[in-house]
């Protein structure tokens, strides 16, 4: 191995912890590592110590794809005068947990 | 049977005095994750070495908990092997310190994880859990720097024939952890050095180097200056 890299520091990992079967994971954080099994013990050691975790997820950093700032008005604010689109006109079952209304409580 | 307090006193010792060396290393490893790394296996060391402590405490009958245990003994009165007192040198030497020494004490945990020693057992079945993940992170370690440059290569192999020679007394002739180290080194492109004609021992004894000496009075200088001091 002779890789150089330009400052002292391993690439970055996004971490994801999952807190108990059949939540979403969700993210907590980066670690910095060579490789994904060091990241994934860095993750480990750094958010899944503390709390309950029953599974964690690595993802390169560089790997994510995400929107530019300059594009979140045309890409993500939805048109006002479309309410059709959001369903907020039916009453669900009330044992029914999931959905965006659930995560909102919590 | 239950396990005689020199016994806990081996267990513990081997562990405190290992935890401590780990401690060293907070704020002063390579990069942060690993510092975070190191400092975690510590405590986790500092953890078992407590319980052993409490218990080895109670068994003795004498009155003394695991502090005065930990801080009001001398050299001569601790029992850990030579193998953990070593310093911790550069990074491979801590990682070929943990790797051997974790090499004994899986097995040794879980052999006493099912003994009939029920309160050791309990004690050894969560020390077994955590050495697992130890043993996950620091053998990654060994055959990641083993199998690396030729910097890193040649730092294991000088740390791996520097340390070698201490494990006589914490292997007491077992097979399985030299069997267990073998495949490790394979794997790691390192040469595991033969068991010398007269290895060091006399940890086991309260015959230690002077590492431990220096060891002992940074760990125990607050202790000593200011009895029962509580925090």
């Amino acid at each position: 191995m002779s890789t150089t890299l330009d400052d002292s520091q391993w690439p970055l990992w996004e971490v994801f912890v999952q807190e108990k079967t059949g939540n979403p994971h969700e993210h907590a954080g980066s670690v910095h590592a060579p490789d994904a099994e060091l990241a994934l013990q860095a993750a480990r050691d750094v958010y899944a110590r503390r709390g309950p975790v029953v599974s964690l997820w690595v993802v390169e950093s560089a790997r994510i794809v995400a929107t530019a700032p300059a594009d979140a008005a045309s890409f993500l604010e939805p048109g006002p005068e479309k309410i059709y689109r959001h369903p907020r006109f039916y009453s669900g079952p009330k044992t029914a947990k999931a959905g965006p209304k659930a995560a909102e409580k919590k | 049977m239950n396990a005689s307090v020199e016994t806990l006193l081996e267990l513990a010792d081997d562990r405190l005095v290992l935890g401590h060396r780990l401690s060293e290393w907070c704020g002063h490893a390579p990069i942060l994750e690993e510092d975070i790394a190191l400092s975690n296996i510590g405590l986790d060391l500092l953890g078992q070495a407590t319980r052993l402590l409490e218990l080895a405490g109670a068994r003795e009958g004498r009155g003394r908990d695991a502090d005065s245990l930990a801080f009001l003994r001398g050299p001569t009165a601790y029992r850990s092997c030579l193998l953990v007192e070593q310093p911790n040198g550069d990074f491979a030497r801590t990682i070929v310190r943990q790797v051997l020494f974790d090499a004994a004490a899986l097995p040794e945990l879980e052999r006493l994880a099912r003994g009939d020693d029920a309160e050791l057992a309990a004690q050894a079945e969560l020390a077994a859990k955590e050495t697992r993940y130890h043993a996950r992170h620091t053998r990654d370690w060994f055959v990641r720097l083993g199998d690396g440059s030729d910097e890193s290569h040649r730092r294991m192999q000088a740390a791996l024939d520097a340390l070698m020679p201490f494990t006589a007394e914490l292997y007491a002739g077992r097979a399985e952890p030299r069997a267990e180290l073998e495949a490790l080194a394979a794997q790691a492109t390192l040469e595991l050095p033969e068991d010398p004609p007269y290895p060091a021992s006399g940890g086991r004894r309260g015959v230690h180097s002077e590492h431990l000496d220096h060891l002992l009075s940074e760990m125990q200088c607050v202790a000593r200056a200011h009895p029962g001091a509580q925090w």
